[in-house]
């Protein structure tokens, strides 16, 4: 790749600001602008959201001595730290242990899936008149092309399908939002929406655009159109993935078979392959959306089927994102957007169900500044309260900002001009328990 | 079978002679004549300032213009064809007056209302379906109906009752604040085209007291709430002394005990001498016809913030009034007008020229009725669902998305495309410039790709045994550009077929072509 085709690309844009770009460009408080507090630590972030909200009791937070009615079925085993003990499901992220905390104490009160994803990844109540950005949306305005990124991958991916049930950029607008991947990278071929089309020789690729610019009458009536240029400008970058080497990020048979083994062959443990692979070439922000954790019914028999496989994809990415020097520089997020009712629910219908728990619940941080073999906070003997040190969304915000270089009281870029900060401040009426300096 | 294909377009296209230049598909050889008074306005101001218009757009152009921004919905084939061997001088006319009455002029326009009031389920309007249905289908009826524009308003601003039985109530629950201020800046954006954000803050206050009585209270029924006049919060109000209620204007406002407040305010918005009523709503209509609103952004009116053409909205605003408040009269004077329909193709490429309507501008679909475009001509349908798994929100097959009543009913396609969240009713919460993840999703995706290979309409006309290759692509021209190839085109395609082995792939590329070009993707 030739220097002048990198400052060529460079110039171009991933999501070409939008309608309300305009006034982006000009109010952009952003980037250039914003104090950096520290020198960053992390450049990367993988978020595993473990969407539906997982059990704390039964991943992170067990409670043997709790008895049947909260522990239920699953066993405590011991970890590479001494005193620290997960579930019995996830022997392999035990041997990790020394590399990531567990922070026992996250609290928000919220027990709706909505607001308190809202809550979880924006540090911020439901209400008002804003929709805030997710921590994503943030990094990618923070850390993305404002900031010098310079890849053809956008900054903020999601693999592999976005969770759609709020506007993931909120008022930031739609070029921050997510590119969510689509396809799946257990296939033999991960056809990521747009960049992999099965069935299409590179020649008929390189064919049909040449046929495409031939008839593209309305182009040639109107050279010079901004609009037309920006769609133009749209066309190069989308080749450079289709046909270009921006797009072998995806292509999960470069790697050894033996390493996709291990990550285990699931959409999400290839998910988590291919996470690493993209924070390799810089990509500030990676989320794993990982459904299927709302366990009403059945809690345990579904953990037995979900927590192997994300012991293994999780505990493979932390041991492979160590052995290349990547951890220091990358944060591991894994959370939910609470935990589960501490009691188990053992009757019709539910018949061994757990329900939603905001009081307290787990998150898992590790790399990028955040130390390991750590446990931030408690919950009570049966992990229905915080019992001390309570963390809310906002502690554990700003602490990955802080150790990313982002102020967290850096100002966003608002429509209508006014003041909207990355995370919301004490004197905003937020409770807060105080970032994480124990563990940073 | 290729090679055949390849001779015959050759053939004709060497039959019908010389290459037409590119600009001739899409400006009309057609004298330039003011059509009336927006024409004189606009054009005297544009000779003030020394800029040449465009020509007038071509038949081709003007079918294809006129169907998507009247009804949101591209020509068929057969529409756009009848259209252009109509001979009729008064086609132009006839066809908008025919656009007008469209079932589909009420759903896209109904679209674009729900866009600024904010009709969406969830989060964070949270209307919850069944009111939002009931809410998109008075606005729809009341477009349908043409109901005079300061009656529409006045039912949302002073109705009271029950959110599922009286749906004009749900205009004071779709918004994020149901404080006094927030009901009072929603409505100044919404109705005034003024962010009361801006104002000093006494102005506020002063228009927010008469939307400080409103009550809301829930009933037995799962998710209904009743809007009304609470008059013990307004006795409570009294009994410290008679409420203060300034209109925006400084005006102080007199409301005797008992009555409600809203009506006063109504009163005075809909006053056919407020300075802000009729213009915020003249100046909308033309922003969505032109792309531009003659005070720009049409939802940003400051006194620092001057229309580009004062006497040519102050016309706008005199014909809105005197009409009673008429939209589709509105509709039709700027849509007949030769301003409305100059060719995209700029003559004065300076800024000044867009700025004073010179040229029509080129812009993306919507993503709405880009992706009812992409169905249509393939023949597919989308699936959209909700988050919410109400009866109401389950779509049935065929669906067409700019027909959806809920902003929380959605797809993938129409997220990507910057479809708004209906948030907080903004015009730039539309997004339709061109992204590159939208440009490889068009360009390179299964969903698109598997339209193309697999749509029934392009198939049907692939394997049509009536056609010689000729008037296959004719139709298939007509079918996506609402225009014939041009001889040239043809050219390109018998080059192409002569190139590949597979027939089927030159069709399906050639489709794939013409609906990845500029003129399919964007209004011109």
């Amino acid at each position: 790749m030739s220097e002048q085709a990198i400052s060529r690309r460079d110039a171009l844009r991933w999501g070409l600001a939008g309608a309300a770009g305009l006034w982006l460009a000009d109010r952009l408080a952003g980037p250039g602008r914003a104090s950096t507090p520290t020198p960053a630590k992390a450049k990367s972030v993988i978020q595993i959201w473990a969407w539906g909200g997982p059990s704390h009791l039964d991943t992170f937070d067990p409670k043997p001595e709790a008895g049947n009615d909260y522990a239920g079925p699953l066993k405590a085993i011991p970890t590479n730290v001494d005193g620290v003990r997960i579930c019995e499901l996830m022997p392999l992220l035990a041997k990790q242990a020394d590399k990531f905390s567990i922070i026992r104490s996250m609290t928000h009160g919220i027990n709706s899936h909505e607001t308190a994803a809202y809550m979880v990844q924006t540090a911020r109540p439901q209400g008002g008149r804003d929709v805030y950005p997710s921590v994503g949306a943030v990094v990618s305005l923070f850390k993305g092309y404002g900031a010098g990124y310079k890849g053809l991958i956008p900054p903020y991916i999601v693999l592999t399908e976005p969770q759609g049930r709020f506007s993931e950029a909120g008022f930031l607008g739609s070029r921050y939002k997510p590119f969510a991947t689509g396809g799946d990278p257990a296939q033999s071929r991960f056809a990521v929406e747009g960049v992999v089309a099965p069935g299409i020789s590179d020649a008929r690729q390189q064919a049909r655009r040449e046929l495409l610019h031939k008839l593209n009458r309305l182009d040639h009536a109107m050279k010079g159109d901004a609009q037309l240029a920006a769609l133009a400008e749209s066309e190069d970058q989308a080749y450079d993935l289709i046909l270009g080497d921006a797009g072998k990020v995806f292509d999960l048979s470069q790697e050894k078979p033996e390493l996709r083994e291990r990550y285990g062959r699931t959409t999400f443990g290839q998910s988590c392959l291919v996470a690493r692979r993209l924070v390799e070439r810089g990509v500030p922000y990676v989320t794993i959306n990982y459904k299927g954790w709302d366990t009403h019914k059945q809690n345990f028999q579904t953990l037995r089927r979900k927590l192997p496989e994300m012991d293994k994809g999780m505990a493979t990415l932390l041991e492979d994102l160590a052995s290349r020097g990547l951890l220091d520089t990358t944060i591991l997020w894994w959370s939910g957007e609470f935990g589960r009712t501490p009691r188990v629910q053992w009757e019709a219908p539910w018949n061994g169900g757990r329900g939603h728990w905001g009081r307290v619940f787990s998150a898992v941080v590790a790399g990028g500044g955040f130390k390991g073999g750590r446990v931030v906070g408690a919950s009570t003997d049966k992990g229905e309260e915080v019992k001390d040190r309570p963390v809310y969304p906002v502690d554990l915000i700003s602490s990955m900002y802080e150790l990313l270089g982002i102020d967290p009281e850096a100002r966003l870029p608002h429509p209508l001009g006014e003041t909207a900060l990355a995370t919301p401040r004490a004197a905003d009426g937020v409770t807060m328990g105080g970032r994480l300096k124990e563990i940073m | 079978m290729a090679t055949s294909l390849a001779s015959a377009l050759l053939l004709t296209a060497i039959l019908a002679g010389a290459e037409t230049s590119a600009a001739s598909t899409f400006e009309s050889a057609a004298e330039f004549r003011p059509q009336g008074k927006i024409d004189e306005l606009v054009f005297a101001r544009l000779k003030q300032l020394g800029i040449q218009p465009a020509h007038l757009c071509s038949d081709e152009v003007f079918v294809r213009r006129a169907y998507l921004d009247v009804i949101g919905t591209l020509p068929t084939a057969q529409e756009a064809l009848q259209f252009l061997q109509d001979r009729d001088p008064n086609k132009r006319r006839a066809l908008i007056d025919r656009l007008l009455e469209r079932k589909e002029f009420a759903d896209y326009w109904a679209m674009k209302w729900s866009d600024l009031l904010r009709v969406k389920a969830e989060f964070p309007i949270n209307l919850w379906p069944n009111a939002a249905q009931a809410y998109h289908h008075w606005i729809r009826a009341s477009i349908q109906q043409n109901k005079p524009y300061d009656r529409f308003v006045r039912e949302m601003l002073t109705s009271s009752g029950s959110n599922f039985r009286v749906p004009a109530v749900n205009f004071y629950r779709a918004m994020q604040s149901r404080e006094p201020s927030g009901i009072a800046r929603t409505v100044a954006l919404t109705f005034m085209g003024v962010r009361a954000e801006k104002w000093p803050r006494e102005r506020l206050a002063g228009m927010a007291a008469f939307f400080s009585q409103i009550g809301y209270k829930p009933t037995a029924e799962w998710k209904e709430e009743i809007i009304y006049f609470d008059r013990e919060k307004a006795a409570a109000q009294w009994a410290a002394g008679p409420p203060v209620m300034v209109f925006p204007d400084g005006v102080k406002a007199n409301v005797p005990a008992g009555k409600d407040p809203r009506a006063v305010f109504a009163d005075w918005l809909l006053d056919a001498k407020n300075p802000w009523f009729a213009k915020n709503i003249v100046n909308r209509v033309w922003s969505w016809l032109l792309g531009r609103g003659v005070i720009h952004e049409p939802d940003d009116i400051r006194p620092d913030n001057p229309p580009v053409n004062p006497e040519l909205l102050a016309y706008l605003e005199q014909e809105l009034v005197a009409s009673r408040y008429d939209l589709k009269h509105l509709f039709r004077l700027i849509l007949n007008s030769s301003t409305y329909q100059l060719s995209s193709i700029p003559r004065d490429k300076r800024p000044e020229a867009a700025a004073n309507f010179a040229h029509y501008p080129v812009r993306r679909l919507e993503a709405e009725v880009l992706i009812d475009a992409i169905c249509q001509v393939t023949g597919t349908s989308e699936k959209y669902s909700s988050a919410i798994p109400e009866p109401f929100t389950f779509i049935p097959e065929g669906q067409r998305s700019i027909a959806l009543e809920d902003g929380s009913i959605s797809s993938s396609f129409l997220e990507l495309f910057g479809r708004p969240p209906r948030d907080t009713g903004m015009e730039s919460e539309r997004n339709n410039r061109i992204t590159a993840a939208q440009r490889l999703h068009l360009l390179n995706s299964s969903h698109i790709q598997r339209k193309i290979e697999q749509g029934p309409h392009l198939q049907r006309l692939a394997q049509s045994r009536r056609g010689n290759p000729r008037e296959i692509l004719v139709e298939l021209y007509l079918t996506i550009l609402s225009r014939r190839p041009t001889p040239d085109e043809l050219m390109t395609l018998a080059e192409y077929a002569d190139s590949t082995r597979d027939p089927r792939a030159v069709f399906v590329d050639l489709a794939w072509a013409l609906i990845n070009s500029a003129e399919f993707l964007y209004r011109h």
